[in-house]
């Protein structure tokens, strides 16, 4: 009986994860090689993870976007949440000729092949978004992506400045990323680095909140009444915060106010919360990279040296900010 | 005493009571109980509210475990229904009003009603075995969820959506409620009619049980029709609870915190006799759980390692053979199943 139940568990983590990434998959190359350009027009194979949540989709987007107005011919390939339609993808890139390869590798491991035939053929490799792990650096031009760490310290230097001249202790509850994930360790991190300059910034609690609302809503329930005193909570991602804004009004707080509210990444709901002043401060982890992935595409087409590490341009949001940002939000 | 300590439900309420006490140590005002805007306020309070999807979703599966089944399917289950219910809240006119709100609740469990006879038919029809005819749903399912939600989440801004599972009446939690006349249902259903032999027979050897005259085909689809509702329920009040559908993350792995509720309360997997009292609080030993791991401060990295062992001594302690070689000296030795 228990092999057979974890026989059905294992089937069904694997099944779900494959699903995962096919549900809302329909627009594979909408970006489309609309063809007749001459032999200067760079041609770019680009292969995406899969469209499993908003951020992605405007990751998607903007990539596609951007090829369009730079000029580039766009091979835009869906890996569905599939590590093998990847690798498939990306040999094809390799028989096509294309000039330029970017992905978003779905998993860490298992590039080392299909990445050095990439680099038999001559043809320079961009990642995007997420890195590989791979001790061999030469198999990729660069990497262009979020720098976690410095979300986390973003998030911590507000802080400071936000109780800058007081000297009352600060009581800090986090809520954390799904254990494990880089996301969530380096936001983490890169927060206490910050905040650790000054004692009375104290975080009393840190939990996971496995980045979904309900999770956040939950936590932040018990925070509420296991810590007599919260000033202020930190969110590893805006859905949390969302969940654990209704917590803190259902306790008879106000959000904003009461308990003052920092989040990373400034997805629209985050943003109309952050409108709203029931939080504080957002730091955003854009998806809008493709304009600087263009650039770098160029680059490397055109045989320029380029540095192993692009950082994605980001900026951070007050309330003020999110107002005037928040009608031309795309996600 | 030793009748006390071989009462299926002992070891388990001995858990539950060790978890609570363990809060009371280590936890601020982890038993105060007060008003807040009207309604009740507190720790207590949470683990009965947020225990609700979860004994609902163990009330189905212990019915179907009794048939010697299993239901996989019920966490995706859950995604359809709160994504759906937010997807038609969204093209309501008026989400503020009642009437229609009820309606797309009614088209909710309506659809998870559809997917249990489906259920239904794969096993007690088609005869496939329930772990891989429930594994389709359980896969599909959350496909389908995905699609209705576009793979976004979906946020609903309705007053009467969200008493579902974030309101109060009477000062007491909606959901909570819910549950409670969930359990009421099940309990009259199974106790209160010839229903809960009819399962335990069917568990125990659906071939005697047709011999005898017993509909065994019917029951088998009933239970999964009665899972499939209950798992919709379940999705309505976690979707409501934050006002969205996020149909990644709904009902993700609840199946096997079902199934370990069921199993934490006394009912064997291979069918038969089963225990409604059992699951129910298994549901809240594990919510209970999951709460004092928090309010405790066990770090990140250790939570589940925490659960973990605190479910591998319960099972241990349930377990008759084990607990006569360990503590021979309690009781006479007896060739006892281990529930």
């Amino acid at each position: 009986m228990l092999r057979r139940l974890s026989l059905a568990v294992a089937g069904g983590l694997l099944l779900t994860s494959a699903v995962a990434g096919c549900g809302a998959s329909d627009e594979a190359g909408s970006g489309g090689n609309s063809g007749g350009g001459g032999d200067d027009k760079i041609t770019l194979g680009f292969s995406q993870v899969g469209a499993e949540s908003g951020w992605r989709t405007a990751n998607t987007k903007s990539v596609q976007e951007s090829a369009a107005s730079a000029g580039i011919d766009l091979k835009f390939s869906d890996a569905q949440g599939k590590q093998e339609n990847q690798i498939k993808a990306i040999r094809n890139f390799i028989t096509q000729r294309v000039d330029v390869i970017a992905f978003s590798p779905v998993v860490e491991s298992g590039w080392g092949t299909v990445l050095k035939e990439a680099k038999d053929a001559n043809i320079p490799v961009i990642l995007t978004d997420r890195a590989i792990d791979d001790p061999d650096t030469t198999l990729y031009k660069t990497f262009i992506g979020s720098d976690f760490v410095e979300e986390g310290k973003k998030a911590g230097q507000w802080l400071v400045k936000e109780y800058e001249g007081k000297s009352d202790p600060v009581n800090i509850v986090e809520l954390q990323g799904s254990p494990g994930a880089a996301p969530a360790n380096d936001r983490k991190s890169g927060f206490a680095e910050v905040i650790k300059a000054d004692p009375k910034f104290k975080v009393v609690a840190s939990q996971t909140g496995q980045f979904t609302r309900t999770d956040g809503k939950a936590v932040m329930e018990t925070f509420l009444k296991s810590q007599p005193d919260i000033d202020v909570l930190y969110a590893h991602n805006d859905d949390m915060g969302l969940g654990a804004i209704e917590a803190i009004e259902a306790a008879g707080k106000k959000p904003g106010t009461d308990i003052k509210i920092i989040t990373v990444d400034a997805v629209k709901d985050g943003m109309t919360a952050l409108s709203e002043n029931k939080i504080n401060f957002i730091v955003e982890c854009s998806p809008l990279l493709g304009p600087q992935l263009m650039d770098l595409v160029k680059k490397a087409k055109g045989g320029e040296t380029i540095p192993q590490r692009v950082i994605t341009k980001e900026t951070t949001f007050t309330p003020e900010q999110a107002k005037e940002a928040l009608p031309s939000r795309q996600y | 005493m030793t009748n006390l300590l071989r009462h299926r439900l002992f070891w388990p309420i001995a858990v539950l009571v060790v978890l609570l006490a363990s809060n009371l140590v280590f936890s601020n005002n982890f038993f105060s109980i007060t008003l807040q805007d009207g309604h009740l306020y507190g720790s207590l309070i949470d683990i009965l509210r947020r225990s609700a999807p979860l004994v609902l979703v163990a009330l189905g599966m212990t019915l179907v475990i009794a048939t010697g089944g299993i239901d996989l399917s019920v966490g995706s289950v859950m995604a359809i229904s709160g994504a759906l219910a937010c997807l038609l809240i969204g093209d309501l006119s008026n989400p503020d009003a009642v009437g229609p709100v009820l309606l797309v609740v009614g088209a909710a469990i309506a659809l998870c009603l559809v997917f249990g006879l489906w259920n239904g038919f794969l096993v007690a029809v088609l005869g496939i075995q329930p772990i891989i005819a429930t594994l389709i749903l359980m896969v599909a399912g959350r496909g389908v969820a995905q699609l209705i939600t576009g793979g976004q989440i979906l946020n609903v801004r309705s007053e009467p959506y969200r008493v579902i599972g974030a309101g109060y009446f009477l000062a007491v939690p909606v959901s909570f409620l819910i549950a409670a006349a969930a359990v009421a249902l099940t309990v009259a259903l199974t106790r209160r009619t010839a229903l809960g032999l009819l399962l335990e027979s069917v568990g125990g050897s659906p071939t005697a049980s047709r011999l005898a005259g017993i509909r065994a085909r019917r029951i088998t689809i009933m239970v999964y029709v009665f899972a499939a509702a209950f798992a919709g329920v379940a999705g309505l009040i976690y979707s409501s609870d934050v006002s969205s559908a996020d149909s990644n993350a709904a009902g993700n792995l609840i199946e096997l915190n079902a199934i370990l509720a069921v199993v934490l309360g006394g009912t064997a997997l291979t069918g038969g006799r089963f225990s409604i009292a059992g699951s129910v609080l298994g549901a809240v030993i594990i919510t209970t759980l999951d709460i004092t791991a928090v309010s405790v401060g066990v770090p990140v990295e250790t939570t589940l390692l925490f659960k973990a062992v605190v479910v591998i001594i319960l099972c241990l302690a349930q377990s008759a053979t084990f607990r006569a070689k360990v503590f021979g000296r309690f009781g006479p030795k007896r060739a006892e199943v281990p529930a």
